[in-house]
């Protein structure tokens, strides 16, 4: 049968290992996308001693690269200490599925955001967090490396779609450089949205085009 | 090959042997031109061939010939409706177009590129079943407008409009009607004599006919200008090789569409619908119950997304769709159901099926069935849905 996918993603999809939910999970997270619509869900259990993730279960309201990242990442963070699992990038996760088209990438990049997140809960629950910074325009880039640029299957940062980054009380104003009309502006918009509006000082991001 | 359970039959279908058999005539012995009667024997026969068909299917909409030509398909055929009225009435009457915001991409790209030239256009909104209101419509016409634009039949939720209302609100105000009947020809009935339509678009491809053959039904005096240019072919508004193999498969298959099958595919389409709400909890059907095309069922699962359903689905040798984003070229959602009031959520798990003639109850039954096993274990580990 002819597919996009390889036989590695293939085979996570149709049998995702580590799903499921654990009760009282030491860290855990959802990360979402309105844009493509997934959502992903980490479960963790860590030895308070070794810091080692001993259990991890997912969830997913996604599509195939979605379900396929998710059972990957579980597999790539099981037996972990914390520290390294954080380490753990999209790239990574990707080549131990034998790759994953380009256009799809921003679908597994949530599963490998939902275990740093979920990580992060972790430690933000067992005060291992400093104190919240304000919002500067290194942030803004941080996080819009994790907007995906399905053109090219790298994040919106790298392919050098920000051409401009203004904060100004609470508002970024981010410029894009394609078209409004391009065939995946409003997709990238309302990713790079959602990861903005999501930190913690900012009340609104506007995504403008160049064209 | 294993065998196939192909119910997309709205993007395109399985041509039939026999519009083959018709065809196969035009590739191998009458292969040239169409020429005027002053050509050779063979331009000549392939000419009568082609108005052969032309009167065909102008008879279908109760058209008279010289009203119909043949386009390579439904994208060609409302691009002409829309630019050559543009530019035949932009300068004239005015620049206002009105269409729908469910219409297919090829009007709504089409009405975008007029934007782009000058030319403003209203989209009308459509309620939670996928029908326009004809106040909202009667309120935004003026006297700049030169079209109005609203598909017959839905390309995704399979939504009837009352066409013949909405054409007769146009004629009454003195503009120009242009439907997209690509889902309709032929499985719901159309008269230029009852509805008072200016253009028409059709194409074979969802009647078991070739792909690349359309044609538009354009009334008699209608203002149109050419925007494809090249020869005189097709009464000088569309330049252009005469697909003769194409335009006599096309009228082949119109002819072999009959009243019993469109039944058949009714009965297909409201199986679907039964048995799925039947095994499927947290089901929602997109579009009206009964107003819809034969063929078509739109259902919405919640809790899975669309492209996991359909990438399971084909590991059984099922065909469908869906207007989940994650399927799309362009990433988003299926702007039908975004516009019928459905969220991403209810976009993210639809799944269009859509019936066609060489398909059977069984087949029905199998893929129903299938899809509930695939949606059961889609859930067990869905992030949503649990509490």
């Amino acid at each position: 049968m002819p597919s996009p996918y390889n036989d590695i993603v293939l085979e996570h999809f149709k049998n995702p290992r580590n799903t499921g939910r654990i009760e009282n999970p030491d860290g855990k997270a959802t990360e979402g996308s309105p844009a493509c619509g997934d959502m992903v869900s980490l479960y963790l259990k860590v030895d308070p001693e070794t810091k080692i993730i001993t259990d991890i279960k997912f969830e997913s309201y996604g599509c195939a690269s979605n379900i396929a990242t998710g059972s990957i990442i579980t597999e790539l963070a099981k037996g972990k200490t914390i520290d390294a699992a954080k380490k753990i990038t999209w790239q990574e996760a990707s080549d131990a599925l034998g790759g994953l088209p380009k256009i799809k990438a921003h679908c597994s990049v949530l599963a490998v955001e939902v275990l740093r997140s979920a990580i992060l809960n972790y430690e933000e629950k067992h005060g291992l967090i400093t104190s919240k910074e304000p919002t500067t325009e290194e942030i803004v880039r941080k996080r819009l490396k994790k907007v995906m640029n399905p053109i090219k299957g790298l994040d919106m940062v790298a392919t050098h779609l920000v051409k401009e980054i203004e904060i100004k009380g609470g508002v970024v104003r981010i410029l894009i450089d394609l078209p409004a009309d391009h065939q995946f502006a409003n997709s990238i918009k309302e990713d790079a949205i959602e990861k903005i509006e999501s930190l913690w000082d900012i009340d609104k991001a506007i995504v403008e085009f160049t064209d | 090959m294993e065998k196939v359970y192909y119910l997309d039959n709205a993007a395109a279908t399985r041509l039939d042997e026999r519009v083959l058999e018709a065809m196969t005539p035009y590739f191998f012995t009458t292969y040239s031109v169409a020429t005027s009667e002053f050509g050779y024997s063979i331009g000549v026969e392939a000419k009568d061939a082609m108005e052969e068909a032309r009167g065909k299917l102008a008879a279908f909409f109760g058209a008279a010939q010289k009203e119909f030509i043949f386009t390579s398909g439904s994208t060609e055929s409302s691009n002409l409706a829309l630019k050559g009225v543009a530019r035949a009435l932009g300068e004239k009457k005015g620049k206002h177009l009105i269409v729908s915001k469910i219409e297919d991409f090829p009007v709504l790209y089409s009405a975008r590129a007029l934007e782009k030239e000058g030319f403003k256009v209203d989209y009308l909104d459509v309620d939670e079943d996928g029908f326009i209101n004809l106040d909202a419509l009667q309120d935004l016409i003026t006297a700049e407008t030169i079209l109005v634009s609203v598909q017959h039949g839905n390309q995704e939720i399979g939504t009837i409009q009352d066409i013949k209302s909405i054409a007769t609100l146009c004629h009454d105000n003195g503009v120009l009607f242009h439907t997209d009947a690509t889902h309709t020809f032929t499985r719901v009935p159309l008269d230029v004599r009852e509805i008072p339509a200016d253009l028409v678009t059709v194409s074979a491809h969802t009647l078991h006919g070739p792909k690349g053959i359309g044609g538009l039904y354009i009334r008699n005096k209608t203002p149109i200008a050419k925007i494809m240019d090249g020869g005189f072919q097709e009464f000088d508004l569309r330049g252009g090789m005469d697909n003769i193999p194409g335009a006599v498969g096309f009228a082949k298959a119109v002819e072999l569409v009959t009243p019993e099958e469109n039944q058949r595919l009714t009965e297909m389409r409201d199986k679907i619908i039964e048995l799925a709400f039947e095994k499927i909890p947290h089901a929602k059907l997109n579009g009206h119950s009964t107003r819809r095309t034969p063929q078509n069922a739109n259902i919405s699962f919640s809790y899975v997304e669309g492209e996991s359903v359909t990438l399971h689905l084909d590991m059984y040798g099922i065909a469908v769709s869906t207007g989940s984003a994650c399927f799309s070229r362009s990433l988003e959602a299926s702007h039908v159901i975004m516009r019928i009031g459905g969220d991403h959520e209810r976009a993210h798990g639809s799944i269009r099926m859509t019936v066609g003639r060489f398909n059977t109850m069984d087949e029905i039954i199998f893929v129903v069935d299938t899809l509930a096993q695939v949606v059961a274990r889609l859930r067990e580990f869905s992030s949503l849905g649990k509490e």
